[in-house]
């Protein structure tokens, strides 16, 4: 963090500007534990996602009917599943499809809803109408019931879970981003740039979008943590990832069936689930409170 | 005769009240009524009139911000409302506009140099390696300093902001600058600077300003003619001088009678209208002032009075049957 800061420092007093704001954003945001708990958290799951596979101690594929369901040990650190594969090496493993699920879904929604609740709240009347009815109609559904739906008709696969995830939470998005357009696009400000002559599409993105970001952010940390836990869900219900796939909805579904003999099973992959998904909920709170001009302290 | 700039004839914009279930337009604001006259080149002409009288939209409806309903907008020879989207965004390098509110008008985002630089570049005025160099001249026009230039907004005083504003539209080179209430917002000794700037602008870059104002002092010290609109509708147009030496509608006498003197012994009888003005929805027929007009008569519930000629040769104009009559005396306050 301190090589860039003062990197920008020396350079033009506009940079130095920005980096004031982020500067204020970074106080605020470090009073606040829990979040910096969380950031940290997500920190070390990338990382174990992305270098972890290559440390485990065991193949998180290789079967083993010798060694099934034992009970965590010091050679099986959470024990072994049904089919003797070792746990620990399958939940690190799994680590990279959560997160992969998690942060391509939340990003193809993102990029989806804000285009069309930009030009719902930029153009109104019947586009607006017409956009926003149709993001009602998707917002009805429960979310899980909605991807399910979708999984259902495009077949049970890691991508088609990917796109039904993205498609719950497009309308979150698209309200958002309206909601923040509708307020800019008022502002005597776009009328000036309006009245220079600028087109629809720079008035968009240089002097709208970046009203939108904050909020946008939160939610997204936000959604990443239901579309993880809906990813989780689909999985269990074994419309997500195909079996021999470390995925941990889907060894919570196998450990279902050994709660009894071998709790461990199930256990695991549940608590990864949770403690991720938290990680991502209490960031998401804590940047709300961060982005919040009037917490100010 | 001077060169006609800008010729507006029959404006009207009407906003539709949706409503119902299935959004339906159910009635109309008649912002603007039939508004029509014309500026000439060089000139400063001021359109008055209380909240919600239409001065605003005229002037959003001359730059299409807001689409007008119907009319003709002529500037420099073509018809404004005839050019496609994208010949009017070139044309608007020719008519700028300075809003009211200094707070709201400057990206809170962009430095004074983006904001300016921005505008260069949407209109192409200047090329990209001289754009530095033109932008600290603009500056230092409005009267601000090329070291300010990295600063944001949020770090100026209303009246440099405001300043901020006029350069954003100088920046674009126009021919006329449409200013919306652009002093109503600052304070009177701020007032008066931003006024003799923008004074000095229009000598030094042949300018010609519409000024648009509630603030009856102000139009005196900037306008050569003004022009009075009550309710969407134009009641009088005159040069300064003859407006207010010799107001000629009942509107603007009771208007003018409300300007604050400084001299008590010489304070004029104030007339005091009664009622609100009516809505603009559901306009009173016949003339409009006719609810709220002294001398109303019958006649006045029925025919719309034109804008006509009333004092010879200098062009003062007036919507009103009775000019002459009240003048003369003939006619007396009846309520």
């Amino acid at each position: 963090m301190g090589q860039p800061a003062i990197n920008e420092q020396k350079s033009i007093p506009i940079k130095k500007k920005k980096s004031q704001r982020f500067k204020d954003f970074y106080k605020k945001f470090k009073k606040n534990k829990a979040a910096v708990i969380g950031a940290i958290l997500i920190f070390l799951f990338i990382l174990i996602s992305i270098i972890g596979p290559f440390f485990v101690p065991y193949d998180p594929g290789a079967v083993s009917p010798t060694n099934k369901l034992e009970p965590p040990s010091s050679d099986h650190w959470f024990g072994t599943d049904h089919h003797g594969r070792d746990i620990f090496s399958r939940i690190i493993k799994g680590m990279s499809y959560t997160l992969f699920v998690g942060f391509s879904s939340v990003f193809l929604g993102l990029i989806v809803g804000t285009l069309l609740g930009i030009i719902s709240g930029y153009y109104g009347g019947r586009t607006d109408s017409f956009i926003m009815r149709c993001m009602d109609v998707l917002l009805a559904f429960p979310g899980i019931l909605l991807a399910l739906a979708i999984v259902s008709v495009l077949g049970g696969s890691l991508r088609n879970v990917i796109i039904a995830i993205a498609v719950f939470s497009v309308p979150v998005f698209a309200r958002i981003v309206r909601g923040s357009t509708l307020a800019v696009r008022k502002l005597e400000y776009i009328d000036a740039i309006k009245a220079l002559g600028a087109s629809d599409s720079r008035i968009i993105f240089k002097h709208i979008l970046p009203n939108t970001i904050s909020p946008l952010i939160v939610q997204a940390t936000l959604t990443i943590a239901t579309a993880i836990l809906t990813a989780s869900g689909l999985s269990f219900l074994g419309l997500g990832a195909k079996p021999p796939t470390p995925e941990w909805g889907a060894m919570l579904s196998d450990g279902r069936n050994y709660l009894y003999q071998a709790p461990h099973v199930a256990f695991y992959p549940g608590m990864a689930i949770v403690i991720v998904v938290i990680a991502f909920n209490i960031l998401g709170d804590g940047l709300r409170d961060a982005f919040d001009p009037k917490s100010k302290k | 005769m001077q060169k006609e700039i800008l010729k507006v004839t029959d404006l009207k914009q009407h906003f539709p009240i949706k409503g119902g279930i299935f959004g339906r337009t159910i009635n109309h604001v008649k912002a603007v009524d039939g508004v029509s006259f014309t500026v000439y080149e060089g000139e400063t002409v001021s359109i008055v009139g209380e909240s919600g009288c239409g001065k605003s939209t005229t002037g959003r409806a001359i730059l299409r911000l807001d689409e007008p309903t119907s009319g003709e907008v002529e500037f420099d020879g073509i018809d404004l409302l005839s050019l496609n989207k994208k010949e009017m965004r070139k044309k608007r390098k020719d008519l700028q506009v300075i809003f009211q509110d200094p707070y709201a008008s400057l990206n809170p985002r962009q430095t004074v140099g983006e904001i300016l630089q921005e505008a260069m570049s949407i209109q192409n005025t200047v090329p990209k390696e001289k754009q530095h160099e033109r932008i600290v001249e603009l500056l230092e026009t409005v009267g601000l300093g090329a070291h300010q230039m990295d600063r944001y907004p949020h770090e100026f005083s209303g009246g440099q902001r405001q300043r901020i504003g006029i350069a954003r539209a100088l920046a674009v080179e126009p021919q006329l600058i449409i200013c919306d209430e652009a002093v109503s917002a600052l304070d009177v000794s701020i007032q008066a600077q931003v006024i003799n700037l923008l004074k000095k602008l229009q000598k030094e870059y042949k300018l010609t300003y519409l000024f648009i104002s509630h603030d009856l002092g102000v139009v005196r010290h900037i306008s050569d003619r003004i022009i009075v609109m009550y309710l969407g509708k134009i009641v009088e147009i005159a040069d300064k001088k003859s407006l207010f030496t010799n107001p000629q509608h009942p509107y603007t006498k009771s208007l003018l009678s409300a300007i604050p003197s400084i001299h008590p012994e010489k304070r004029r009888e104030r007339i005091i209208l009664t009622g609100d003005v009516p809505s603009p929805i559901d306009p009173p027929q016949g003339c409009r002032f006719h609810t709220r007009c002294p001398f109303a008569t019958e006649r006045c519930t029925r025919e719309v009075p034109e804008l006509r000629n009333v004092v010879t040769d200098n062009g003062h104009q007036a919507a009103c049957h009775y000019v002459e009559d009240i003048e003369a005396g003939i006619m007396q306050p009846v309520r």
